[in-house]
């Protein structure tokens, strides 16, 4: 069964206001779709709804073809989520910060692969520092690793770009790009320009209003 | 399996590092437990009479003062986002992280009693029980308190709260605890108390996780 | 089932049915406590130990019974709200979560009034008198939390969670407050469980219990019917129903 994640005339009410109401949207391999909106439009809990862990929506939600409440187990061994806070311990060097993201994901993993993924990420050589001496862009840099570190299709990304020297933003972006080219797909919110490519598409929440697809 | 005896180790990682975290709540016992003497007497018939019920009431409170961080440093960097997010059953998660708490809280809360037993001049014969007896109750007080601090973890001032939650919950633990110690010093059987408080550990372990795992969804969406 | 579940959950509906069984609530509720209360504290025989002060059971008594049956009913409503998503359920809840705790603050005053005839002093640890009070702090505690939140659907859930949990625990702080008690003071006199009680004692004790489920019955109505509107202000039907009104 293919990749597609789907959401059906999605509605969410946060006390008595509507974020987005009849919001349909289909993501499928290959695909990237960039979520916009001003401040406080509902992005991150649109997010929130589709990477599972926000029960409080109206409308309904299919991963590969499949209601979300039966397949949530496998829809979560293939979600990779990043959220606005990082997900870093600070007293846990980067190393082991990957560690239990892997022992996590149910496998014990590799030490190997976990250097390399942080090599991957400009890390290389602060593998055993506590994560706390880090600086910002740093420690977001860790979280990213996650990306190389775990074969995961499902990319749901809140603000992947903050905090990050313009070498990393392109960096992440190619990313982005080689995992849609692999047949993965990509949720994103940024307030960051992607260069157009083939699968960018956009989801703009408005004010109080449905979401509307360019 | 992997993703659980992983969460054990990083939780013990993280606050043996963080060695104050474990320690500040023994000395805080070991602080209260000196207040008692200063504020009633130094008589020491006085202090037997009173010495169970003391050290169970300070360790308790010395328990619950440990318990507002036991999630909040996971919310507020994001990584208990992703602990909810792991394909893995989040009571069984829960339930290792509280595991973490009562390993490196109450069992050391249990161990250091017995000297401070000591000062309040506790009779002989009762020191294996007060021992037994918190190490017994304070895993329940424990899997107790995660569920108010579960609850609490997405408030900015929790702390409080916290405490108005759970400390009515924790009643049945401190009659039993204490119970037991004061039938250890009258010289009856000690086994019925340590059954029940057995008991209510078994009932704590049925319920909490789950309540715990519920808890945690709501906060995170808090 | 489901759909009768939906209709009953509907606040719409709710709003009507309960404007129609509202006033029989309040009559029955005045009436049962008119004819109980009279009963009870003019002819009802006075007690052979304690004369004319036991006659505080009236309303001790039924105010205890309210207080723990009304958590009971809290937490039901909690678990109806997380398994069902009946939001009518909440709103039952979080208007008897006050009542509730100003049911055992009556218990508890009348308790301790009634202690000083009995005991000559106000406060006892009474083993019932000492699970009020607990109680108490369980009620403030589901309605602590559920003001803490500043999403009202968190609260919502949050403070369901804590009613369950506390429903789960009360029988057991009960019984083991039952259990320090009677190792503690063996030989006290208690007040409330006698051997045996005449009819022309139980009677008005019945009809004041029955008067007061009946009014806590009226009172939620009355009280989740004033939530509808506040929680639903934004909806058709009631813009409609207050545009009407007024």
């Amino acid at each position: 069964m293919s990749l597609r994640l789907q959401a059906r005339k999605l509605a969410c009410e946060r006390d008595d206001r509507w974020l987005f109401h009849d919001l349909d949207l289909e993501l499928c391999a290959g695909q990237i779709v960039r979520v916009e909106g001003p401040n406080g439009s509902g992005k991150t809990t649109l997010l929130k709804i589709l990477s599972g862990q926000l029960a409080d929506y109206r409308g309904e939600l299919f991963w590969k073809g499949a209601p979300m409440h039966r397949v949530r187990r496998d829809f979560l061994a293939n979600l990779l989520y990043l959220g606005h806070a990082s997900g870093v311990k600070a007293a846990l060097t980067p190393l082991e910060n990957l560690a239990w993201y892997q022992a996590l994901a149910g496998a014990p993993g590799d030490e190997d692969d976990r250097l390399a993924a942080l090599e991957a990420v400009g890390l290389a050589g602060f593998e055993d520092l506590p994560a706390g001496q880090l600086s910002a862009g740093q420690q977001r840099r860790v979280a990213l690793a996650r990306l190389e570190l775990m074969p995961r299709p499902l990319w749901v990304l809140d603000e992947p770009f903050t905090a990050i020297d313009r070498e990393g933003v392109a960096a992440l972006e190619a990313r982005l790009e080689a995992h849609t080219r692999c047949g993965g797909c990509v949720l994103v919110t940024t307030h960051h320009a992607l260069r157009a490519s083939a699968g960018l598409r956009s989801v703009c929440l408005g004010e109080g209003g449905a979401g509307v697809e360019r | 399996m992997v993703a659980i005896r992983a969460t054990l180790k990083r939780d013990l990682v993280l606050l043996l590092r963080r060695r104050s975290e474990v320690l500040n709540p023994l000395v805080f016992f070991a602080l209260v437990i000196t207040l008692f003497p200063i504020g009633i007497s130094p008589d020491p018939a006085l202090l037997a009479t009173i010495a169970p019920g003391l050290l169970w009431v300070a360790a308790l409170l010395a328990a619950l003062l440990s318990l507002d961080g036991l999630f909040r440093s996971d919310y507020e960097d994001g990584s208990l986002e992703q602990l909810l997010l792991s394909p893995q059953p989040l009571p069984a998660l829960a339930l290792a992280k509280v595991a973490v708490h009562w390993l490196l809280t109450g069992l050391p809360l249990a161990l250091m009693a017995p000297v401070l037993g000591i000062m309040l001049s506790l009779p002989a014969g009762s020191y294996l029980v007060l021992a037994l007896s918190l190490a017994l109750g304070s895993a329940s007080l424990s899997l107790i308190g995660a569920i108010g601090a579960a609850l609490t973890v997405g408030l900015s001032r929790g702390g409080v709260l916290l405490s108005l939650l759970v400390l009515p919950l924790y009643i049945p633990v401190l009659i039993f605890g204490a119970g037991a110690v004061q039938a250890a010093i009258q010289g009856a059987g000690v086994s019925a108390h340590l059954a029940i408080l057995g008991a209510l550990l078994a009932v704590a372990l049925i319920f909490a996780p789950w309540a715990i795992a519920a808890s945690l969804r709501i906060s995170i969406n808090g | 089932m489901w759909a009768f579940i939906h209709k009953l959950g509907s606040p719409k509906w709710f709003y009507g049915i309960s404007a129609r069984l509202s006033p029989w609530c309040w009559a029955l509720a005045v009436a049962l406590i008119l004819v109980g209360g009279a009963w009870g504290l003019a002819f009802a025989p006075a007690d052979y130990q304690q004369g004319n002060s036991f006659r505080i059971i009236y309303v001790h008594v039924p105010a205890a019974f309210l207080a723990q049956s009304i958590f009971v009913a809290m937490a039901a409503a909690g678990v109806i709200f997380m398994v069902w998503k009946v939001k009518l359920a909440d709103m039952a809840a979080a208007v008897m979560a006050p009542l509730g705790a100003g049911m055992t603050f009556v218990a508890l005053f009348s308790g301790a009034v009634w202690g000083v005839p009995t005991w000559g002093t106000w406060w006892q640890w009474d083993a019932r008198l000492t699970s009020m009070l607990i109680l108490f702090f369980l009620y403030i505690g589901v309605i602590a939390l559920r003001g803490a939140f500043s999403s009202r659907d968190s609260a919502s859930r949050a403070a369901s969670v804590l009613a369950m949990v506390g429903v789960i625990n009360i029988p057991i702080i009960k019984y083991s407050v039952e259990w320090w008690y009677t190792l503690h003071q063996p030989a006290t006199f208690s007040v409330t469980s006698r051997p045996a009680m005449p009819t022309e004692m139980w009677a008005p004790l019945l009809i004041m219990v029955l008067g007061f489920y009946s009014f806590f019955i009226a009172v939620t109505l009355m009280r989740t019917r004033s939530e509808i509107l506040r929680r639903e202000s934004s909806k058709r039907w009631v813009r409609d129903l207050l545009g009407e009104g007024g």
